[in-house]
Order: structure tokens, then sequence, then C-alpha cells
């Protein structure tokens, strides 16, 4: 909401500056969100009087002014048509920056002629858009006095109204809030009753039905006969256009004027182009207004209007109709102040689109005592500007009842709000705001004014105590704490954030992508899981909920790629939806390599990424998030959006905890992502749960003092056989003399076989109690092989 | 005798300082020390000798056999240290070769952020809360004292879910949204716990707004306490606490304005001290003022929703960005690049697995 200087002082009688008004609306709670003052940097130019203009020798359109500044006599070239013997004039001189173009002006010369100044237009002090000649100031205007002296700067003040703060809706509001914080006192209103003369012809006729009565409990109508509307005066005018409203006529500017000064919005038919009675009713069905704005609304049984017996003359709350707007030519004014349900115009200026300043009023809440006050003044302004008489006031329904009682124990002040004060402050600070304050003690009864519906129970008169005392002498007190902090994360957090580290220890990037996706990716990624939409995406790519972080990382890579960076590492924690409902989100983890492994290097250590790089960062992340990896098994069976013989997934007993793979090219072609690409994703939250362990202590370590020794075996399998299987045999041949297998060397040649492959492991023995003897080593060989043999169908190779 | 001695001295020790190579000192020391070396054969000479010559005469010997014995190591661990010399001389290597590469990894500036203000959080003794994205118009709106229609809710720019086709009477079923906020998590909170209760929440939220300063998708973290003394004193202390160790100034100044929130009353927003001098950001005692947060004392709707006596219970809520806070600290310009996935990006504002933040150990590296 924007007002000027000389509005608030209108109302509030202060001397003040602009920048303690400025300061003092902010500590209060009304932000000053932009302050123009027109006058500022301008205290170098001077008032200055054209002694002589004679035209310029060299130039047709040129002046030659002789400039007199109280001190010197100067030579200054001027182009403007309106430079004449005689004029006073605004004056810059040398060394002054131009506010227009930010330039410093110099001495210089024109067409031959040394220039020692420049007269200024309003455009060139940035006072008006643009400008015909230079500035004319007043004849009386001192000669070598600051500009800012003679020229009436209005400033503007814009502040960000919070909702709830109805009461500052109008200038008058605002000086009420800062009269109670000190800095100044508020002017008596001038809301006298104009005394009508006649009966008002037209009567106000309610026809809401029963039960919706509160959705325009009051309105007051008024005839005024014998105006003559024309354009507003100056000052009504400037007002006006300095906070960026445009003046129509005086009717018009006078209602405009009020909805900002007060907050009381009003309107005024004109009077011969309405029809019986006037009052509200709701639209009927399909029912159409042209409204001010030049927009004709089709309305509906939900909406308020205010109508005659022809139709609705305007929507109520909102905007008036054109039909019946008044015009250079109206001669009867017919004043509606009426009162309207904030929830009832919200709905009905959301459903239209409009944004008016009365909307903007109404659905925050109008005084509800305000509707007779309102037409009294503004009746005042009308027959003050326009002429006229006023017929006394015509009335249907009748003001809410607003009064209400709260119960106040001062001692809430220092209890809620931190801060100590005398209980005489705390109720001269409630009197200012203008609430009535009984009782003593601790037991206060406070009425708020009429003004302030936000008001409601006790919490919001600290809140206003506080406000006006100032929200900044509140004196900050740490936080009582134990004197240990205890441990604050949960062992799912705990997980989580050590999967995150060790991610990033092993080189990938994390990343955070959105929760949404296209609703065509989420097809493809979904599986089983239901598509997740949404009602109002941000854009139609960006349709559907996560049912994987697989695409949003693979379009990552893409555009990664697409920047020339083809060596991709990204990992992502964070949530997939398996339904559209709360508390169906799980925690993924969600790693994705493209490219190489590194870059070209001269030790030639570079390879592409594989399947078995995603196992790995699958693996990584589960023993960082606490599985026992040794315990895992691994099958294929991933997603259909793998390659499916190269994908698998890795399951702890029936449950899958994650799955790997290089991603199916069907599928990045689709997503337009060029491969190959691997990716694995970790459920975290199907991980169990760590148990909560009697203390932190590991299990004994029991290192074995006799020599290990390494034997070699290699066994001819199917190649459909998995490593893993034959591996996991050679471990369960001796699960006490076996301490450790290693798998090195995979070959497949004819010469092992047709359909077969050869997996060479070695095998570490050791023993806790002596050392091994031949006997033990080739009885231990012995079970290997035929472990092998019973569980894979493997020979031992020859 | 000893002119002997002497004389095989002035041999022995002219053969090995004569030595060629390590080869030629192995013989001088066969013949000298060998078992059938001069030395050794002089030995085994004493025990034909008279007790008195014997002694004199092996003490001598003895002498000899020692400083040939030392000359002769002498000479051998020069020429080894000449064979090092020489081997080391023709071992080079190019040590201006780059390192075989090793991926960096990163985490990214959220995780970080959220876990800085996890580590400050924590030493006050709050714990960490969270809750669904996909929240009900109960928890996210209705419990939090926003009235249905209430003009507050529209400027939430809300994402609904477009019903649900699995079955459920789209009639009757609850319309689902996106959590706008990081709030409902203080309804569920204050739903399963009994007070005192300190918890902060962050997590992500969604409004329907993308511009140069909104993304569709961000970061909040919320903080909620609640019992029956802590009052605004409590709130602005604890909220200056965090912003003088997050950012680092130990006197950071704050200024704290009345503002509006549905569910808090007295409701707040704090500023900190800056300078925007010369277009840049500093975050300090500079005279200008940036806001930070809002805040306020939990309303008594809220409790109420909550089914807490609003005559007994009292304490705070207080929210701010994630992205904002960590923008101001790391100077990152741009909001919507968070999420861009730029591996550039990732790498240059990103930080080290390792630099775990903790109030303690240090918060930044």
């Amino acid at each position: 909401m924007k007002f000027t200087l000389s509005w608030l002082k209108e109302h509030l009688d202060t001397i003040a500056t602009l920048d303690e008004i400025s300061a003092k609306l902010t500590a209060t709670g009304l932000e000053v969100e932009g302050l123009v003052n027109p006058g500022a940097g301008l205290d170098a130019f001077i008032v200055a009087h054209i002694a002589e203009a004679q035209q310029h020798p060299n130039a047709d359109r040129l002046r030659l002014c002789t400039v007199d500044t109280g001190t010197e006599k100067l030579q200054v070239v001027c182009g403007a048509p309106n430079a004449r013997t005689g004029l006073k004039v605004v004056l810059a001189r040398p060394g002054v920056t131009i506010p227009s173009t930010g330039d410093v002006l110099k001495k210089g010369s024109i067409r031959g002629v040394e220039s020692q100044g420049m007269l200024c237009s309003a455009s060139e002090l940035k006072l008006s858009e643009e400008s015909d000649g230079i500035i004319e100031l007043p004849a009386d205007a001192p000669v070598g006095v600051p500009v800012t002296q003679v020229l009436n700067f209005d400033p503007v003040i814009e502040i960000n109204l919070t909702p709830n703060r109805v009461d500052a809706l109008g200038v008058r509001g605002i000086a009420r809030d800062l009269a109670a914080a000190g800095l100044g006192t508020l002017k008596p209103m001038k809301d006298a009753a104009v005394p009508g003369t006649f009966e008002s012809p037209r009567k106000v006729k309610m026809a809401l039905p029963a039960g919706d009565e509160a959705k325009c409990p009051q309105f007051i109508g008024r005839t005024i006969r014998g105006v003559k509307n024309a354009e507003s005066p100056k000052w009504l005018k400037d007002r006006l256009a300095a906070i960026g409203l445009r003046p129509v006529s005086a009717l018009v500017d006078i209602t405009q004027y009020l909805t900002i000064d007060l907050g009381r919005p009003l309107h005024a038919f004109d009077d011969a182009k309405l029809k019986g009675d006037v009052g509200p009713r709701f639209a009927k069905d399909g029912e159409t207004l042209a409204a001010l704005n030049g927009k004709t609304y089709t309305l509906d049984t939900d909406m308020v209007v205010i109508a005659d017996e022809a139709g609705a003359q305007g929507i109520a709350g909102i905007m008036g109709g054109a039909p019946t707007s008044v015009t250079d030519t109206t001669t009867t004014v017919f004043l509606e102040s009426a009162l309207f349900s904030p929830l009832n115009i919200a709905a009905t200026g959301r459903k239209l689109q409009i944004n008016s300043d009365a909307r903007y009023c109404f659905e925050r809440g109008v005084d509800p005592a305000s509707a007779i006050a309102g037409a009294e003044i503004a009746t005042r302004m009308i027959i003050d500007i326009c002429g006229g008489e006023a017929s006394h006031i015509v009335e249907g329904g009748k003001a809410p009842e607003w009064k209400r009682t709260i119960a106040f124990n001062p001692a809430r002040v220092k209890s809620l709000g931190g801060v100590e004060l005398p209980a005489g402050e705390i109720k001269s600070i409630l009197e200012r705001l203008g609430f009535a304050v009984t009782g003593s003690g601790d037991t206060w009864t406070v009425t708020p004014p009429s003004w302030r519906a936000d008001v409601e129970g006790w919490q919001d008169l600290v809140e206003e105590v506080l406000r006006i005392h100032g929200y900044d002498n509140i004196p900050p007190v740490p936080l009582p704490r134990a004197p240990m902090p205890k441990v604050v994360l949960t062992a799912q957090q705990r997980q989580v954030a050590f999967t995150r580290r060790s991610l990033a220890a092993r080189g990938l990037n994390e990343t955070t992508t959105w929760a949404f996706l296209p609703r065509a990716q989420a097809e493809l990624f979904r599986g089983d899981l239901p598509l997740v939409t949404l009602a109002n995406p941000i854009s139609s790519d960006l349709d559907a909920m996560r049912p994987s972080l697989i695409p949003n990382l693979a379009a990552a890579a893409g555009r990664n790629a697409a920047r020339g960076m083809a060596d991709v590492a990204l990992f992502e924690v964070g949530p997939r939806f398996e339904a559209g409902a709360p508390g169906k989100q799980v925690m993924v983890a969600a790693c994705l390599r493209a490219g190489s492994t590194t870059g070209r290097h001269w030790a030639g250590t570079r390879r592409a990424a594989d399947a078995l790089d995603a196992k790995a960062d699958a693996l990584a992340a589960l023993e960082a998030a606490g599985a026992s990896v040794t315990s895992l098994q691994t099958y294929t069976g991933a997603p259909g959006w793998y390659h499916p013989g190269r994908s698998g997934v890795l399951k702890l007993g029936n449950q899958i905890l994650a799955a790997f793979g290089e991603l199916h090219p069907a599928v990045l072609n689709t997503l337009d992502v060029k491969g190959p690409i691997v990716a694995c994703e970790v459920f975290l939250d199907r991980l169990p749960q760590p148990k909560k362990k009697a203390g932190a202590a590991r299990a004994l370590l029991k290192a074995s003092n006799f020599q290990p020794v390494e034997r070699d075996f290699a066994f001819v399998v199917d190649t459909g056989v998995g490593a893993e299987a034959v591996v996991r045999a050679v471990r369960g041949a001796d699960k006490e003399l076996i301490t450790d297998v290693g798998l090195f060397d995979v070959y497949e040649d004819p010469n092992v076989g047709e359909g077969k492959k050869s997996l060479a492991v070695a095998v570490t023995l050791q023993s806790k109690d002596a050392t091994l003897t031949d006997e033990q080593i080739e009885g231990v060989a012995k079970r290997v092989i035929a472990a092998v043999e019973k569980t894979c169908g493997g020979k031992l190779r020859a | 005798m000893s002119a002997h001695i002497d004389q095989l001295r002035a041999e022995l020790l002219g053969a090995v300082q004569g030595a060629k190579d390590a080869a030629a000192l192995e013989e001088v020391r066969v013949t000298a020390l060998g078992k059938k070396g001069r030395i050794t054969d002089l030995m085994k000479t004493l025990g034909g000798m008279a007790p008195d010559e014997r002694k004199a005469f092996g003490q001598n010997l003895n002498v000899l056999k020692d400083e040939v014995a030392a000359a002769l190591d002498t000479r051998k661990r020069a020429f080894e240290s000449a064979a090092l010399d020489a081997r080391l001389a023709s071992e080079r290597m190019d040590v201006t070769l780059p390192v075989r590469p090793e991926a960096r990894g990163t985490l990214h500036p959220i995780s970080q952020t959220m876990d800085e203000v996890a580590a400050i959080f924590g030493q006050m003794g709050f714990e960490i809360a969270d809750g669904p994205d996909i929240e009900d118009d109960f928890h996210n709106f209705t419990a939090l004292n926003f009235p249905p229609g209430h003009p507050a809710r529209e400027m939430h720019d809300t994402f609904f879910l477009a019903p649900d086709k699995s079955g459920a009477d789209p009639t009757t079923a609850e319309r689902y949204l996106l959590r706008t906020h990081t709030s409902p998590v203080q309804i569920r909170t204050m739903m399963t716990q009994k007070p005192p209760i300190r918890v902060i929440i962050p997590g992500r939220t969604y409004r329907c707004d993308y511009d140069m300063t909104h993304t569709p998708m961000f970061h909040q973290v919320e903080l909620l306490v609640i019992d029956t003394e802590t009052n605004m004193s409590h709130l602005r202390g604890c909220l200056q606490e965090f912003v003088r160790t997050y950012f680092g100034v130990d006197d950071l100044t704050t200024r704290f304005r009345p503002s509006f929130f549905p569910f808090t009353e007295p409701s707040a927003e704090m500023d900190i001290g800056c300078s925007r001098k010369g277009g840049e950001l500093k975050i300090g005692n500079y005279g200008d003022w940036l806001e930070i947060l809002g805040c306020g004392m939990v309303h008594p709707n809220v409790l109420r929703a909550c089914g807490l006596d609003p005559e007994v219970y009292q304490g705070f809520a207080a929210g701010m960005g994630i992205e904002r806070i960590a923008m101001l600290k790391y100077g990152i310009p741009d909001l919507r690049t968070f999420f861009e996935s730029d591996l550039r990006w990732l790498r240059h504002y990103g930080f080290a697995a390792l630099d775990i933040p903790s109030v303690t150990g240090g918060l930044t590296r």
C-alpha cells in the first residue's frame, strides 16, 4: 500500500523526519518496502532568475541567458522554448549531478558560446516522465536558495501490509499506529454528519436469502442531487497520481481517495441510470455484468451483486458496473457504503480474477463500524467539491456486533513476550491503540476497537504491546540447555548422513534434482507403482512425482555431456514416491555413472564405467547404511529400466535392498540421453534397523599366530554359473580353516570347452590353533573340489 | 718380527687402497684375512712361540688384523656408496608428471548446510524431526490456523495431487498436496510427542512458482520449542546464537520486527546486519539490514489443534530457507543453479566428504 508524507500528515501531527517515520513504520510491523523522495539529491540545484534572454548568435533554436544567482551572473545556453527574460528557474551549476543521466555537469561551449550552467526541466530532475521546457518557478521564489525549499516535494511511502493488519488499510490507521508509537498526535476525525435535507427517493432493498445476510450485513445509501462532476482539485489529483492511481473525475476520485485514506471503499452510482430500489442479492446463474474495467463478467449464484430493478449493477465489494457509473454529466449521485463478508469477496475476486482496491480492503476486513461514518465523510467531500445537497441516509441491515472482550493478565507480556513492562505502560499502549481497558491487578478486561477484527485472544494483546513498545527491545536470552548436548540424530538419520558422505568419499558428486519429472518418464520407471501426477504442475514436463531417482540423474548426465563433460558420477539421496498419499515415500540412495571412470591419462587407467561399478556403488552405500554386505546375494531380475543381461539385484533373504546395472538402451533412447550409463538404486528404508546394543564394545579380535597358507584352484563351470556361487561354495567347504577366498581369473575360450568358462580362486587357509599339516591342507582341498562340483557342477581344471 | 709386521701392514693397507673395485677388494680381504690369508697364517705361528714372544707378537698381530679389517670395511663402504651413487644417477623419472587420477566426490551445499544447522541446534538440545513431502490439508493448513478460504492460503501457491485413479472414491477421498512449508511436521510432532519439545525440521518444500528467485522445490528448516516457559526472549536469544554461529560473526546484530504468520502470535521477522555497498552483500554490523527468517510464538489455535492447552503450554516456531542461508554464507548467486546438476557447479560449490560440520570442531573449513 502506498501513500505520501503530506497525506499522512493530514491525520498525524508530527515533527518527525521522513527517516524517523520510515523506521517507526517498519518497527511497528508496517514494513516499509519503498521510499521515493523526489527531493532527494536536489539540494545543489538553486533558484535563479533569468535577467536577460536573447537569441544565440549561431543557432536559431537556442537562447543565450544571463542568469542571476543572487551572488553572480552566469551565461547559460538554453534550448527550452520557454526560457525568457524575468523567469525564475532551476539552475544546475558545473559539478552537479543531473538525476536523469547520472552525469556530472561540466562547463561547456555550445555552438561557440560558453555555457556556465544548465536550466533544468522536470524530466531532467526526474520529477516527471516527460516535460516540455524548463521548470517555471513562482515569481516570488527567493533567488539563490536550494529548490528543495521552493518546490513542494511529497515523498511516497510504500508499505508491505501483512494480511492481519486490517486497521492499517487506510492512511488514518497508519497515522493512529504511529501516534500510539509516540511519533506525534492523531488529529481529530472530520466525520461530522451532513444533515439530510430531503428523503432519498431511492431506497435500499436487502435481497439476500435468510441465512446469508452476513454476506452483506449492512448497506447505507444516500442520494446527493445537484452535483456538478468535473476534474478534481489539484491536491486530490496530485495525491492519487503520486501513488499511481489515475484521476478520473471528482466523484470517482473521492471514492478512490477514501478507499486509501480510511480503508473504506464506497461506490457512487449515477442515480439517473438506476431503476427502483438498490441493494445486495446473489447473482443469477449466468448473469453478466459490464464492469468499470471494460470487461464483461459472467457471474454465478455464489457471488453477491448490487442490483436494482433492471439487474446487477455492481459486483459487490469488488467493482462497479459501467452502465451506471458516474460521468461528466451526472447531476444526481446514489452513494453506496456497505459491508461484505471477507471470505465471499475473496472467493468471488479469485473466481473472476479481479484485483481492485475495494476487493483488497473487503477481503481483509473493513471496519464494521465504518459504513455510516464513511458515507458522511464521502457526502461532505462531494458537497464541498461538486456542490449539491444530500438526502437523509437510507439503510438496509445493520452493523454487525463487533464488540467483544478479552480477559487479560498483564503479566503475560513478560511470560509470553519476555519483556518487563509496568502495568501502567501496558494499559497506556492498549488505550493509545483504541482498546478499552478495565479491571486491575492480574484480571483486566480489554475491549478491542471496531477496526481490530484481527485481535482475538490475549496473545494478540501481548503482540500489540510488544509491537508498540518495540520488538527490538525484547532482550535476547539463550535457551536454557543441558550441561551436555544429547545425540540428536536418530539411527535412520545417521544412516542417511553416513551413506551420503561415504558416496561422496567414493568420488561421486552429490546432486539435488526435482521431486517431479515428465509423466512419460514416470510411466517408464514406475514398475508396479501407481502413477502420481500433479493437478497443477508448474509445467507439463514436471507433472508427475518421481517413482525413481534415475531419470532425473540420467537427464543431468545428458546435460553435462552436452556441455562436454561426458564422464559423470552423480548421486542423490532422497525420496521416491510409491503412491500419492502421506507416508508413501521411501528414502533411496541412487548413483549414476556415465562415460569413463577417469579422464584420458598417461598411465592408461581409463576404462568405461560398467555394471560392476554400479554394483560397487550399491555395496558401498549398503555398507555405509549398516547392511552386512557379506550376507547379501546377487540375483538377476532388476527392474525393466535396466539392461536385462547386465543388471542385478542385491538381496538380503527375500528382501531386495538394491538394484544395479547398465540402463536399458531403449529407455535411454526415450530419455534422449546417450549411453551406456550405469546406475544403482539402494532402498535405505528396507535395511534392517540397527539393533540397540548394550554398548559400543566390538567382538574380541582373535588373530591367529600361525602362518596362513594360500592354495589356488581353477574350476571349469557352465558359463551360466555365477562367480558368486563358486566363491560361496568354496568358502562353505570349511568354515573353520578357510579365512579368505579371492577370485583372480575368469577365462572363456574354446579350449576350455563350449559353453564353459574357467574361474580361478585363491583360497587362504589358517588355523587358530596350530600350523597346518599337509594332511589338513589336502583334506580341505578335497572338500573344496567336492563342494564346487556338488553345488555348481564345476570340475577342477586339468 | 715387528719390522715384518710393519712391512706387512704397509703392503696390505697399500693393497686395500689400491683395490680398483669391490671384487679386487674381496681378493685383498682373502689374501689378508682369508683361511689361508697372510695374517691368518701368522696367527697360526703363534702356537710355536715362547710365551713372552707370543704375547708381544700376538698383540701386534691383533692390532694389524683390526687395522686391516677396518681399512677393508671403510674401502668396502666407499665402493658401496659409489655403486649406489652410480645407480641413483641412472634412475630418473619425471616427477612433474600428473599423478594417477582419483575422482574427488562432493556433497551438495544443501546437505552441508542442513548438517551445519543440525550441528548448531544440536548443541542447544534440539532433535531432528521429519515428515512426508505429500501432505493433507489438515496438517499443511487447517491445523496451522489457516482458515479455509483465507487469503493467506492463496499466498502459498500450493501444488495439488491429481485425484488418485487407483480405486479411491474421488468424491470423498481427500485431495493431497505437496507441503508448502515444513510446518506440518510441527503438527505431527506435537500430536505424537509430549512437551517439552525441541526439534528442528529440515526438508523439501514445494510451491508453484518459478522465476529468478523462486524454484518449485526448495528446502526449509523449521524450529519448534514447546514447554511451559519459553518466551520471545528465548526465541530471540536462540536465533541470535544461531546466526552468529552459522555466519561466524561473533557480535552479529539482529533486528526483530513485527510480522504476520497464521500459525504464530506474536509473529516476528528477524533481520541481520549487513552491507550492500558496491552491490556486494556482506554479513556483519555495517548498518544495513537483511531479512533472514520468520518466527513467533506458537498460535493458541495451533496448540489447541494438537490437543495442547494454550493456557499451560507455550513455545516458539521459526523457519528459514536452506538455499537462502547457503547462498548468503557461501556467496552462491543464483538459486536455480542448486537444481541444475551442473558438474562444474557441484565441484565448485560442493563440500568434501570428510568436511563434517561441528560446533566444536569447526563449522566450515
